[in-house]
């Protein structure tokens, strides 16, 4: 282990000389308080680290340690249900051992060596072992089996492997690799900027499904897609990844807040345990690790938040599970190499951002995917990443949202204004889109309703005629419009008010089956259907918009997932109403 | 003993580059003497083997390479605490000016603080009341939360914060609280407004200043905010108290910060703000919260003059970001002489969901905000509709919502400066305003409250 010594500090950037034989991205510990490092630029003798913690208080002269490895993330059994800070510190145990505030140099096992796990083995002695097989099973949480592999680079025949209760460092398995005989225990260490492997990328063949209406309906996204949230301060876009977080229906999540807010991850932290997941009835938090490098934290280690959630996200991957990843947000990561990138002095690209952020950020998404994992069995798995992205004063074209959309194939538009009309979630219906809409359909057309892609065609037109109509509204007053028109924006109001507005907060609206999304946005559609027909027997439109069963239809969302049977019900009362109305007027 | 430097080189702005340096660390505290006596102080933020860049507090005025003495005093920046500490006044560099002796510290505490552990954190669910309606019922604070007030120059920015100030309260009684005010780049008399309103309501006595004027050095403004939390930190922690921090102006703040930046000759990021502006207001605004199995709280209330008024400018897009919500004030508001001129519209408090409601404040409020919220946006939108063509062009019930939207800016958003109305006036108030629409528009309140509250009043 080479010692070098420090020339300069500024920042969270220190620069040291005498560290030969020092890999770039190597970690090295800094300074006599030992805070944790990366070395991310060598230039002959000078080496250019960024600090993972607070630098004041250290000085040139002071030792700097080379670890010869690059930033690790440990894997292994004890990561679901716990909060890590960027670089994988248990925040946890930091609080129980060393107080409310995060001291330099605190350092702590990521995973808990003391617990005891139950290990199944799933091979048997003289099996023949190769990379990414599943050497056995620990019941991890309630909701999540955890599969030991092979790791990389190991080959062979197992020599001895037996069920016992076991911490993560003892052996659970001997395997004879290479002519060598190799110790397996349940720790794997994996460098966070090196994407894990997989045996094949495939295309993605299910829809992710959140329970949000608009999502879900419009916009959705696929199991192993990507998908970004931008929006100005206050549109949603946190509600909106704590929403997925909660809800969607991945196996896994990661949730990495990333230079956000302390009070929202108390939120999370508070809120998840409590939640019940639709699918098991088991508390959310047996599904969920977190990754907090809150905007106070340093902004090294919040540079490395990211790639620390990924990795563990893979992990899970690679056993075969469906893992969604919430980056929240990923500008603050982008800053935070801009922050870095300034202080080496880079040539600066748009907005001071270095030019290396587009193939960052691509690289980032690119980690997505639905994947054969390795290992013999061939088993599937999938990674879905959904980034926030937070543009100055809601801008656009601004560099970090344009690298994103290069790259992405979902984009939740937020709007301000629908934000300002507290209508949530605040995606605009106009300006976001989707590329995963022939997955979807093909799915929910088999799954849940033939009808679905054609319902979704008709309602999104009729918002995209409203729209229209607003502007000449604007112009000539709502009294030139024709009865036909007239009834699309009323007709548009109701999905826009009763399907695509949905209250977070409210337990029985917070989450929608596909099912009932289908029943929801058919029973608005039907009912335009037949208002339509009694214009045409020259019924007014204010009668059609007054008949009782409207208030059933606005009201739909609070039917309960195990009473839908109630659509048919009110479909008949509004047919039923509409009939009789037409009835009437032709009768005078 | 510690080393006297007569090695300045280079003094650019507020920076100033010592040479021939030896053991010096990142942060540390400098003391910079001068030929004529004048004293003062300044911090390392870049160091080399034989070179420190010092940016010093005062000023660099009247300093040359020739008459400077350099120590560094190997500790970082740090201010004395004791429980005495309430009620007086500091000057932006840390010393008493409210002629009063000197405190005995109990302690000396880094005004750099540390990181809250997120683990830490308790989610803050208390509410506040301001005895303000268009905060109270729209925008509720709770505490432990961070609020700016997003003003703009000329508006009554600082008559809102010392009512809020004033009149705070929870719903509970018994508690200890304090305000730590921090006045960066003000000028005198709003400064000595503040002051003298503390004073004549007797505030003063469980309030803590820190006091930067506008003819004192921009350097100081960066300590300022530090210094104030540190404090209450202090108070909240050790000494349990519910401490409400007052941040005025967050504008003079960041240009200091670009001031200092520019002097390094650092590459700008948007309008020559620096790169890292964002994770620098955050090391300040993330100050606040509570921690769990503390009594004490930290809520904040920044404000910010925007320049021309515009919320995309870095300075309140980036607090934004932060913060959790802002309240707006608005030109046109204030010229219709509405006070407080809160723009409603714009304004959000994210933490209210979980400060409000049953036993809290009241069950109908959730739904009473949002549905005055969206009534209020419908009537303002029906209202730009009529100016283009005419109010003949507005259906009936459009043009009861125009009346309801006049009426809540005259009844519920304007208010006197010294009239504190509880959450009940406030929310009573809503519902007969509401009694000005018919009641199948209400669609964002449950049945059962409109059953409880509802009282149609025809015009």
């Amino acid at each position: 282990m080479s010692e070098g010594k420090i020339i300069k500090v500024s920042g969270p950037l220190v620069v040291a000389k005498g560290l030969k034989g020092t890999k770039i991205y190597d970690m090295v510990r800094v300074g006599n308080t030992r805070l944790f490092g990366e070395v991310i630029e060598i230039r002959g003798n000078d080496y250019s680290i960024q600090v993972y913690e607070e630098t004041e208080g250290i000085g040139p002269g002071e030792p700097v340690y080379s670890t010869n490895e690059p930033l690790m993330v440990e894997l292994g059994p004890g990561l679901i249900g716990s909060i890590f800070d960027g670089i994988q510190r248990p925040l946890d145990v930091l609080r129980r051992d060393l107080g409310d505030f995060i001291l330099k140099g605190a350092e702590r096992p990521s995973l808990d060596r003391e617990k005891k796990w139950h290990f199944s083995p799933d091979v048997q002695i003289n099996d023949e072992v190769s990379p990414g097989d599943i050497l056995g099973t620990v019941k991890e949480s309630k909701l999540i089996d955890h599969k030991l592999m092979v790791p990389e680079g190991v080959k062979g025949k197992v020599l001895e492997i037996s069920e016992k209760d076991t911490t993560i460092e003892e052996t659970i398995a001997k395997i004879k690799s290479d002519k060598k005989v190799l110790n397996i225990n349940m720790i794997q260490k994996w460098s966070v900027r090196q994407p894990r492997k997989v045996a094949k990328r495939i295309p993605p063949e299910a829809p992710l499904v959140t329970g949000q209406r608009v999502i879900d309906m419009f916009f959705p996204v696929v199991k192993g897609g990507t998908a970004c949230v931008p929006g100005p301060f206050g549109s949603g876009k946190t509600v909106v990844q704590h929403q997925l977080a909660k809800w969607s229906d991945a196996d896994i999540i990661v949730y990495i807040g990333c230079g956000e807010r302390g009070n929202e991850m108390a939120d999370v932290l508070l809120e998840l345990p409590e939640l019940k997941d639709p699918k098991t009835g088991e508390s959310l938090m047996e599904r969920t690790v977190l990754i907090a490098n809150t905007s106070n934290m340093p902004v090294a280690a919040r540079e490395a938040s990211i790639s620390t959630g990924i990795t563990i996200a893979e992990y899970y991957r690679d056993m075969g599970y469906s893992v969604a990843v919430m980056a929240d947000s990923t500008s603050r990561w982008a800053e935070a190499m801009r922050e870095m990138s300034g202080r080496l002095e880079e040539m600066p690209g748009e907005e001071g951002f270095p030019s290396y952020l587009g193939s960052r950020i691509a690289s980032f998404y690119e980690r997505s995917g639905n994947v054969i994992c390795l290992g013999s069995d061939n088993r599937k798995g999938n990674l879905s990443i959904i980034g926030a992205v937070s543009p100055p004063g809601g801008d656009l074209s601004e560099p970090v949202t344009q690298a994103t959309l290069r790259v992405v194939k979902v984009f939740w538009g937020l709007d301000d204004k629908l934000a300002s009309q507290r209508h949530f979630p605040a995606i605009d219906w106009m300006s976001s889109y989707s590329l995963y809409h022939d997955v979807v359909d093909e799915y929910a057309s088999t799954k849940v309703n033939p009808g679905w892609k054609e319902i979704r065609r008709e309602a999104m037109e009729l918002l995209k005629k409203e729209s229209e109509l607003e502007e000449l509204i604007r112009f000539v007053g709502i009294d030139t419009l024709s009865q036909n028109d007239r009834l699309i924006m009323e007709v548009s109001k109701m999905i826009r008010e009763d399907f695509l507005r949905q209250n977070a907060y409210d337990t029985r609206d917070t989450y929608t089956s596909l099912r009932k999304e289908y029943l929801m946005l058919d029973l608005i559609i039907k009912f335009y259907h037949k208002a339509i027909n009694a214009l045409k027997s020259n019924v007014e439109l204010n009668k059609i918009m007054c008949i009782l069963s409207k208030e059933d239809i606005s009201s739909a969302e609070f039917i309960p997932e195990d009473q839908l049977f109630k659509f048919q019900d009110i479909e008949r009362k509004m047919i039923h109403e509409i009939d009789g109305i037409t009835e009437n007027s032709l009768g005078t | 003993m510690y080393k006297e430097y007569l090695t300045v080189k280079d003094i650019i702005g507020p920076l100033m580059f010592v040479e021939d340096v030896e053991g010096i660390t990142y942060g540390e505290l400098v003391q910079v003497k001068l030929n004529n006596g004048d004293v003062r102080y300044g911090t390392v933020i870049e160091v080399e083997e034989r070179l420190a860049l010092v940016q010093v507090f005062e000023g660099t005025r009247g300093i040359s390479p020739e008459n400077a003495k350099v120590k560094f005093l190997r500790k970082g920046l740090e201010i004395g605490v004791s429980p005495d500490i309430v009620g007086r006044i500091f000057n932006g560099s840390g010393h008493l000016i409210d002629g009063r002796p000197n405190i005995i510290p109990k302690k000396r505490l880094n005004i750099h603080g540390h990181p809250m552990n997120p683990y830490a954190r308790d989610y803050p669910n208390e509410f506040i009341q301001t005895g303000i309606s268009a905060i109270d019922g729209l925008n509720p604070l709770v505490r432990g939360q961070k609020l700016p007030i997003f003003s703009g120059s000329g508006l009554p920015h600082s008559r809102l914060a010392a009512q809020i100030a004033r009149q705070s309260k929870v719903l509970k009684t018994g508690e200890k609280f304090a305000v730590v005010f921090a006045a960066m780049g003000i000028t005198f008399d709003e400064a000595n407004f503040f002051i003298s309103d503390f004073k004549r309501t007797g505030a003063i006595e469980r309030a803590v200043m820190f006091i930067n004027l506008a003819n004192d050095p921009s350097i100081e403004r960066i300590t300022v905010p530090r210094m104030a939390l540190t404090v209450a930190e202090y108070l909240a922690y050790e000494l349990d108290m519910h401490v409400l921090v007052i941040m005025v102006d967050m504008t003079n703040y960041c240009e200091a910060l670009k001031e200092i930046s520019a002097a390094r000759k650092e590459v700008p990021s948007r309008r020559g703000y620096p790169g890292y502006l964002y994770t620098d207001l955050s090391t300040i605004y993330e100050r606040a919260g509570r921690i769990k199995g503390k009594k004490g709280s930290i809520t904040q209330i920044p404000i910010l003059t925007m320049p021309e008024d515009d919320k995309t400018h870095p300075i309140p897009d980036l607090t934004g970001y932060i913060t959790e919500g802002q309240i707006m004030l608005d030109r046109g508001l204030n010229g219709a002489e509405i006070y407080p001129p809160i723009d409603v519209l714009p304004s959000l408090s994210r933490l209210k969901d979980k400060g409000i409601g049953k036993d809290k404040t009241r069950d109908d409020h959730a739904d009473l905000l949002n549905q005055l919220y969206s009534a209020y946006a419908r009537g303002k939108n029906a209202k730009e509709i009529s100016v283009v063509i005419g109010e003949s062009a507005l259906s009936p019930v459009d043009i009861l919502f125009v009346n309801f939207s006049e009426r809540f800016e005259k009844e519920y958003i304007c208010q006197g400066e010294y009239e504190d109305r509880t959450i009940e006036d406030t929310l009573n108030i809503g519902w007969k305003l509401l009694g000005i629409i018919p009641r199948a528009e209400l669609k964002r309140i449950r049945p059962e409250y409109i059953e409880k509250y509802y009282r149609e009043t025809p015009i």
